[in-house]
C-alpha cells in the first residue's frame, strides 16, 4: 500500500474501515477508502473483489456490518439511495434505468418534472433545458426523440443528462463506457472534466484499464474484499494496475496460440444481410483454416454480431455463401449449422446464452441432449460425468454441477455457454466478444482456452471492440466498419492507430501488411 | 462471487450459521409447501367431519380430482414453455361430443350406410381430435406469431363452438353402444373400478408417471424448460424452439381431451357444455404446484398435488356444509395465496444461495 502520497485534495466521503458480510461471506474486509473533492477517483478490481459492494454503500443502498460513512469529516448514516441523494450523491449504474417509450426530455425530469403555475408539467421549459444538456453533451438530437430509438450509447448520454440537470456533488459511475463507442467516450470524458471543474467528485468504475488511466486522477484497488493499493494516477502504469488486481503481470494475460494454420475450415463469399436502411452485412467474404485465429474488430453498430448471427443460422443472409469444410450451409438454421460444425458463444450472455432458470449441469449440457439419449431417455449418471468433465477441464467455479447458473461469476457463466458450444465438437469456434463483462483473470484463462482450441485444429472466429485483446490474441485481423470489412492484417505487423482508423473508415480499402 | 452454500460455513462465525441453517429449514418448509398444505387441510376437515377420511370418501374425492389433474399435467407441458393454454376446457367438450357422436350415431356414409368404430379406435380418435387442436393452437401462435394468450383465448370459443354444432347444441343421450357392432364398454374408463381404485385414477395415475419420465428424464422435456427459462439462448442452442411449442400445446389438447372423454363416459352421455371453465381449474393447479407463469420451472408432481389441493377443499367444504359461494371465495384465496408463498420462497432461496 502507498499510504505516503501527499494529499493533493481533501477527501470528501469517506469509507472508514468499512466491511460487509452477506450470509457468512465477507465482501469486504476493512476497507478504507477516500474519494477526494473534484477529482476523479478510479475504483478498480476483478468482479467479486468488492467495488459494487463498497459503491453500493457509499450510494446508500446497502448499509455496511461495521465501519462508518464521512462525509465532508462528519459522520453519516444513509438509510435509502434516496437519502443519499438528498445529499448529493448520485449514482449512474451500468444497467440502464430509462423509460423507452417515453421522450428524453420527460426521461431527463422524470420524478421532478418542472411545473407551470397551474401544477402541470411545464412541457416547453422541460424541453429547453434537455436541449440545452444535450447540447453540453455534444448531441445533436431532439429533445422530444423516444429513448427506445436511440442507439445504446446515446441512451447511455441520456442516462449522465438526467444526472447533469441536478445538483450533485458526488457522482459515482459504474462502467459508464461499457456501451459507448470511442467518440461517445470521448464526449463523456469531455463532460467529466467539465464536471471536475464544477468541483464535482467523482468515483469511477471501469474494467477498461486504457480508459481509466485517461480521465483518473487516484487509483485505488481492491482484490477480495480488501484495498490492496491506492496511488495517484500518474505515478502508475496499465502493468503496475493489473498486477495489483489480479497479482501478476499482464504479460500473462492474453496467450497467442502459435499453432501453424492447415486448411480451410470455414469458407464465407459474399454474404449480405439487408437491414431497415442499406445492408447490416454488406458482401463480407473471409476464410478461416484450421488452427487460426481470426479477430474481427469494429466499433459497435459495425455489423459484427450480425454477421456472427448468421454464421450460427439464426439470422437470414438475402445471398452469399458458408462453407464449413467444403460442406455448403444451405439451410439457416440453427441446428443445421451447428451440425455442420459451427457453434457461437454469443455476445450478451445473459440475453442470448443462459437459460438462467436451469442447473449449471443442464446449462452445460444443453446443445448435446440427442447425443446424451439412449432410447429416448437421458441417464442422470452419463449427464453428471459429461457435464463434470467439461467444468473440470474447462476449470470453472461451480458450488456444484445442480447449482443454479445464477450463482456463478460472470467469468465463469461465460465459461459454461464456452463449454456448451465445444460440446458439440465444432470445427470452427464462434465468438462474439468472449471477454465481455469478465474480470481480468477469467480473461486471461478464456483467451488460454481459446489458443489451446487452436492447437488442436479448431478454426476460431472472434469478434471483438477491445484492441488490446484483438491484438494479442489473433492471428489475424480483419477490420469491421458498416458493414464491409475494411481491412486486414497480420497480427504483430499492426498498431492500434491503423485498427482505430480502419474501424472508422466506411470504403473497403484493403491494406495488407 | 460464486459462493458454494456448503463450504461458506466454514469460515462462518456461529451466530452466522445459526441463522443459514435457519433459512434452509425456512426453504425446505416453503418448498415442500403443497404437501405441507395438502396434510393440514385433510387433517381439519377430519377434525370437522369424520366421514373425510373414510376410504370410500377418499376414492370418490381422488377420483374427482383426477379429470383436473390430467387437464393440469397437459396445462404444466405449456406452461413451462412460457405459454399458456386457456382452450382446455373446450377441448374436453369437443373431444367428448366427436367420440359420444361415434357412439351414438356413428358416422353416416354417402351411400345411406353407417360407419361404425370399436370403443378404442373411438377413445384413439377423441384424443387425436383434441392433439390436432393443440397442435392448431402451436401452430398459430408460432407461425402467425400470436400471444399465446390470445391464440388460445380464440380456441376455448372456437372449440366450443363447434362442440356446440356437432349436435347443433343437443346431447347424445346413450353411449352404450351394440356388441354387434364392437362399441360397448366405453363406461369402463369414467365408471368402472380396477383393483378397488377407479379406472380413471388409474389413468390419472399412468398419464402423471409418463408426464414425470418425459418432463425429468428426456431431451424433449429438458428442451422445454429451456424454451420457458430462456427462448433467445435457446434457440442460439440449437433447439427447434418451434417444435417444442406446438409439441407442448399438442400434449396439452390430447391430455385435454382425455379428461373430456373419462368425463362423458362417467356421465354416459355426450353433452357440449360439459368441461366450461374447467381451464381455469387445470391453471389453478399448475400455479399451486408451485410452476411459474414465466415459464422454466416446475414440475409435475407439483402440479398433482396442486390438483389434489383444490379437489380435497372443494369436497371437504361440501362435506362440511360451506355454501357454493364461500367455496368460491376460499378457492381465490388459497391460489393467490399460493403465488405470495412462491414469492417467499424464491427470497428465502435468493437468501440462502447467494449470501
Amino acid at each position: 500500500m502507498r499510504a505516503d502520497e501527499p494529499p493533493t485534495a481533501a477527501p470528501i466521503l469517506v469509507a472508514e474501515s468499512v466491511s460487509k458480510s452477506y450470509g457468512g461471506v465477507l465482501a469486504l474486509k476493512g476497507v478504507t477508502f477516500s474519494a477526494r473533492e473534484g477529482l476523479v477517483n478510479v475504483l478498480v478490481g476483478e468482479n467479486g473483489a468488492g467495488k459494487s459492494t463498497l459503491m453500493k454503500i457509499l450510494a446508500g443502498s446497502e448499509s455496511p456490518t461495521s465501519g462508518r460513512i464521512l462525509l465532508d469529516g462528519r459522520e453519516v448514516r444513509f438509510s435509502s439511495p434516496r437519502d443519499a441523494m438528498r445529499q448529493g450523491i448520485r449514482i449512474i449504474h451500468q444497467e440502464l434505468s430509462l423509460f423507452p417509450n417515453l421522450s428524453i426530455a420527460e426521461n431527463i425530469f422524470l420524478g421532478r418534472e418542472l411545473r407551470q403555475r397551474g401544477g402541470l408539467v411545464d412541457f416547453r421549459r422541460q424541453r429547453s433545458q434537455a436541449g440545452e444538456i444535450l447540447g453540453r453533451l455534444g448531441q445533436v438530437v431532439s429533445p422530444d426523440t423516444l429513448v427506445g430509438r436511440l442507439p445504446i450509447g446515446q441512451q447511455q448520454l441520456v442516462e449522465i443528462a438526467r444526472v447533469l440537470a441536478e445538483d450533485v456533488r458526488i457522482l459515482i459511475m459504474d462502467e459508464p463506457t461499457s456501451a459507448l463507442s470511442n467518440p461517445e467516450v470521448d464526449v463523456l470524458f469531455k463532460v467529466m472534466g467539465d464536471l471536475r471543474h464544477a468541483n464535482v467528485t467523482i468515483i469511477y468504475i471501469s474494467h477498461k484499464l486504457n480508459e481509466l488511466r485517461r480521465v483518473g486522477d487516484y487509483v485505488t484497488v481492491l482484490r477480495d474484499g480488501e484495498l490492496v493499493a491506492e496511488s495517484e494516477m500518474s505515478k502508475t502504469d496499465t502493468a503496475w494496475i493489473v498486477q495489483q488486481m489480479v497479482g501478476r503481470s499482464q504479460a500473462d494475460l492474453f496467450t497467442r496460440s502459435d499453432a501453424p494454420a492447415g486448411g480451410p475450415v470455414l469458407e464465407v463469399t459474399d454474404l449480405t444481410v439487408p437491414g431497415e436502411s442499406g445492408a447490416i452485412v454488406d458482401s463480407v467474404s473471409l476464410t478461416v483454416r484450421e488452427g487460426e485465429v481470426v479477430g474481427i474488430y469494429g466499433l459497435m453498430g459495425a455489423g459484427r454480431t450480425e454477421l456472427m448471427e448468421c454464421l450460427i443460422g439464426s439470422r437470414r443472409a438475402s445471398q452469399g455463401e458458408i462453407r464449413v469444410r467444403g460442406k455448403i450451409c444451405a439451410r439457416a438454421t440453427v441446428p443445421g449449422h451447428l451440425a455442420l460444425g459451427l457453434a457461437l458463444v454469443p455476445e450478451d450472455r445473459q440475453r442470448d446464452g443462459l437459460v438462467q432458470t436451469l442447473s449449471v449441469k443442464d446449462n452445460v449440457l444443453l446443445s448435446s441432449l440427442s447425443s446424451l439419449a439412449r432410447y429416448w431417455f437421458l441417464s442422470p449418471r452419463r449427464e453428471r460425468s459429461i457435464a463434470g468433465k467439461e467444468v473440470h477441464e474447462l476449470n470453472i467455479r461451480v458450488p456444484s454441477l445442480d447449482a443454479p447458473i445464477t450463482a456463478l461469476s460472470g467469468g465463469n457463466q461465460q465459461k459454461v455457454v464456452l463449454s456448451r458450444a465445444l460440446l458439440t465438437r465444432p470445427a470452427v469456434l464462434l465468438l462474439d466478444e468472449p471477454t465481455r463483462g469478465v474480470d481480468v483473470g477469467a480473461k486471461a484463462e478464456i483467451s488460454r482456452i481459446m489458443s489451446e482450441l487452436a492447437r488442436s485444429g479448431i478454426g476460431i472466429l472472434f469478434a471483438s471492440s477491445e484492441l488490446a485483446e484483438v491484438r494479442a490474441m489473433s492471428d489475424r485481423i480483419l477490420v469491421m466498419a458498416k458493414g464491409h470489412i475494411t481491412a486486414e492484417f497480420v497480427a504483430g505487423r499492426v498498431n492500434e492507430n491503423e485498427l482505430v482508423a480502419a474501424s472508422a473508415s466506411e470504403d473497403a480499402m484493403r491494406m495488407t501488411s | 462471487m460464486s459462493v458454494a452454500v456448503g463450504k461458506g460455513k466454514r469460515s462462518a462465525p456461529r451466530e452466522e450459521r445459526g441463522r443459514w441453517s435457519a433459512h434452509a429449514g425456512l426453504l425446505l418448509v416453503l418448498r415442500g409447501r403443497t404437501l405441507i398444505f395438502l396434510a393440514i387441510l385433510m387433517l381439519a376437515f377430519a377434525l370437522l367431519s369424520p366421514a373425510y377420511l373414510s376410504r370410500s370418501n377418499l376414492v370418490l374425492m381422488t377420483k374427482h380430482v383426477s379429470i383436473n389433474a390430467i387437464l393440469a399435467i397437459g396445462v404444466t407441458f405449456v406452461i413451462l414453455g412460457a405459454g399458456i393454454d386457456l382452450s382446455v376446457g373446450s377441448i374436453a367438450g369437443l373431444a367428448g361430443m366427436v367420440s359420444g357422436g361415434l357412439l351414438y350415431e356413428g358416422v353416416h356414409l354417402v351411400g345411406g350406410d353407417t360407419l361404425w368404430f370399436s370403443t378404442p379406435v373411438v377413445i384413439l380418435i377423441g384424443i387425436l381430435v383434441g392433439a390436432g387442436v393443440g397442435a392448431v393452437n402451436g401452430l398459430v401462435i408460432t407461425r402467425l406469431r400470436v400471444a399465446p394468450f390470445i391464440a388460445t383465448l380464440g380456441m376455448l370459443y372456437v372449440a366450443r363452438g363447434m362442440a356446440d354444432l356437432r349436435s347443433n347444441g343437443g346431447t347424445f343421450p346413450n353411449l352404450a353402444g351394440q356388441s354387434s357392432r364392437g362399441d360397448t364398454g366405453f363406461s369402463i374408463i369414467g365408471v368402472d373400478s380396477w383393483l378397488g381404485l377407479p379406472v380413471a385414477v388409474w389413468i390419472m395415475i399412468g398419464v402423471a408417471l409418463a408426464a414425470i419420465l418425459v418432463t425429468t428424464r428426456t431431451p424433449f422435456g429438458r428442451r422445454i424448460f429451456a424454451v420457458g427459462g430462456n427462448e433467445r439462448a435457446a434457440v442460439l442452442a440449437g433447439i427447434r424452439v418451434d417444435r417444442i411449442k406446438i409439441a407442448t400445446y399438442m400434449i396439452s389438447g390430447a391430455c385435454a381431451a382425455l379428461a373430456g372423454l373419462l368425463l362423458t363416459s362417467e356421465l354416459g352421455a355426450a353433452y357440449p357444455d360439459s368441461g366450461t371453465t374447467y381451464e381455469l381449474n387445470a391453471i389453478a393447479a399448475t400455479v399451486l404446484g408451485g410452476t411459474s407463469l414465466f415459464g422454466g420451472k416446475g414440475t409435475i408432481v407439483g402440479t398433482v398435488m396442486g390438483a389434489f389441493v383444490i379437489g380435497f377443499l372443494g369436497d371437504g367444504l361440501v362435506l362440511v356444509g360451506v355454501s357454493t359461494f364461500w367455496q368460491l371465495v376460499v378457492k381465490g384465496g388459497v391460489i393467490v395465496f399460493a403465488v405470495v408463498m412462491e414469492q417467499a420462497q424464491q427470497f428465502v432461496q435468493s437468501r440462502v444461495t447467494s449470501g
